[in-house]
């Protein structure tokens, strides 16, 4: 049952390019990339029990190290990714040594005070990064040199960045390290009894968290090939946070389920009504009221119990 | 670890703790030999629980020093600890209670290996590991429930749990913190015998209540009082003692 929904899942991935007009493919590039980054926060949220109301700061910072380097110092793609990449996970790995100082509620304000300083600078540092105009005008690489300008070949590069980042999260949290973060989430105390070092498991992962946020980072400048303020805000973590909680947090599929959700709300719901908002709000108030736990873990207890029959 | 040469498995010199003007434990000195099965006794809130957090680092004391063969730890993190070979269980049962029984002592076996770090290679490929924890989760009786998560089983078989989840790190020190709370008494003569079959590598220091079955286990008894060693040294010694009587047993 749960193979043949995985299968469902890879091919409604596999089939838009052949189906759909460019409006969907890009409407389901932007959902991988959404994915991508709501997958990275689940490894704080779901497997670390790390709440955290800045992971933003990952996506919204490798964007504007790419964004700066190729169109103000006409550094190459190649080198740029890795510049941002390297930039972003040494900052994932300073801001963890601050936000580790504190656990649960401690934990989210000091995630969300870093992220409102680094938007803030992003706002008013404007000779930099150009304040509320932000950098326009920016291209997508062009890896092997292929053209990513289509809606189709970009889709195409975004689906092999999620699966490996998706493959890569998976292999992450099933290993022994993954069993040690969980057991740190769910006993800590009992964690370090027993010879784990809980504030390292933690800040190990923060790291790889804010890797992969980076990577999202990199691809959602490549998508939009324009960077904003907007994308560092807090309303940018709370729509991953939310995507994810609603998703089902600590489950693999979830947070690619929340964030598809997300963006497709935001996307279809603008389009018929002002206040899209009250509409995602309402939304996820009913997904929470009745499956609490989330979208992936609520729908598969529901095949469960129907798999076994009325009762 | 290394093998220390030292006479002492634990050694505990003026240990002192206070929480304000509370004080919860008072210029306590304490020796176990290798291999000792040592019974901590006391009323309630004599500071027996308190001093087991100090000795596996959950609390730092507010002076004194602490000896594991004698490296002083008495800085050191609780996850460093039991590295040199010390492990503990909880008065309150303190369980993955998601995960099946196996999981719960394959993080005991884990704790200790250098594997805990690897990102790679998923858990169920350490097809070892697996073994070991069902060998161990047998010993204690549980093997029919290896594959059933914690929150499925019955009191009583937590406790064995605790117990299975110290005893598959090999401790060199064990400290039970009162493994028969809560038993029924077919299940305190089980977890009896549990205890009373732990090799002699291991020192046992438990905190128990149940007087009849823990002063079998025991050969050295303390008896603590308002944080202070009131009697200490052979069980007979101690039980005959008229300071214990006058504390605990009650005249």
């Amino acid at each position: 049952m749960k193979w043949v929904g995985a299968a469902l899942l890879a091919a409604s991935f596999l089939l838009p390019p052949f189906f759909a007009g460019d409006f969907y493919v890009n409407l389901a590039s932007q959902i991988l990339i959404a994915a991508i980054f709501a997958l990275s926060l689940n490894l704080l949220v779901g497997f670390g029990g790390m709440t955290s109301l800045g992971h933003a700061s990952y996506l919204g910072v490798a964007a504007y190290i790419s964004a700066l380097l190729t169109s103000r110092y006409g550094v190459g793609h190649g080198a740029a990714a890795i510049i941002s990449i390297t930039g972003t996970t040494a900052m994932a790995a300073f801001f963890g040594v601050i936000a580790l100082r504190a656990t649960g509620l401690g934990f989210l304000m000091i995630t969300l005070a870093l992220s409102q300083v680094l938007w803030g600078l992003a706002y008013r540092m404007s000779d930099v990064t150009n304040g509320d105009n932000g950098i326009a005008g920016l291209t997508r690489p062009t890896p092997f040199g292929i053209s990513l300008d289509s809606a189709t070949s970009f889709y195409w590069f975004a689906l092999i960045m999620a699966s490996f980042a998706f493959f890569m999260m998976t292999t992450f949290v099933s290993s022994s390290f993954g069993s040690s973060l969980k057991g740190v989430r769910d006993q800590p105390r009992r964690m370090a009894a027993l010879g784990f070092n809980p504030w390292m498991i933690r800040w190990i992962t923060f790291i790889y968290a804010g890797f992969w946020g980076g990577i999202s980072g990199l691809l959602y400048v490549y998508y939009n090939k324009y960077i904003h303020p907007t994308s560092l805000s807090t309303t940018s973590s709370a729509e991953a946070l939310l995507g994810v909680i609603a998703g089902g947090s600590g489950t693999l599929g979830g947070p690619v389920v929340g964030a598809a959700l997300v963006l497709l709300l935001k996307n279809y719901a603008s389009a018929y009504i002002e206040r899209w908002n009250m509409l995602l709000g309402l939304v996820f108030l009913f997904i929470v009221l009745v499956m609490p736990t989330g979208i992936v873990p609520g729908l598969s207890r529901l095949l469960a119990g129907l798999g076994r029959g009325p009762r | 670890m290394n093998p220390l040469t030292s006479d002492l498995a634990l050694e505990i010199v003026n240990l002192n703790k206070a929480f304000g003007g509370l004080v919860v434990t008072q210029n306590v000195s304490l020796a176990m030999r290798p291999g000792e099965r040592r019974l901590i006794i006391g009323p309630n809130g004599a500071g027996k629980t308190t001093l087991f957090n100090q000795i596996s680092g959950d609390m730092r004391p507010s002076s004194g020093t602490i000896k594991l063969f004698g490296t002083d730890v008495t800085q050191l993190a609780p996850y460093k600890r039991v590295h040199f070979g010390l492990s503990r269980t909880y008065q309150i049962i303190t369980l993955f209670t998601g995960d099946t029984l196996e999981h719960n002592v394959t993080l005991g076996l884990l704790g200790l290996l250098p594997s805990r770090w690897q990102v790679w290679r998923p858990l169920s490929f350490y097809g070892d590991l697996a073994r070991e924890s069902r060998r161990i989760l047998d010993t204690v009786g549980l093997l029919h429930l290896a594959a059933h998560p914690v929150s499925d089983i019955a009191y009583g078989e937590k406790r064995r749990v605790e117990l299975a989840m110290a005893l598959a790190q090999k401790p060199r020190v064990l400290l039970l913190d009162e493994p028969l709370a809560g038993l029924s008494n077919t299940e305190r003569s089980t977890v009896k015998s549990l205890i009373a079959s732990i090799p002699r590598e291991t020192t046992v220091v438990m905190i128990e209540h149940d007087m009849d079955t823990a002063l079998d286990l025991a050969e050295t008894v303390t008896l603590l009082n308002y944080g202070r060693v009131i009697v200490d040294g052979d069980r007979d010694a101690v039980i005959a003692d008229e300071r214990t009587r006058e504390v605990y047993l009650g005249a």
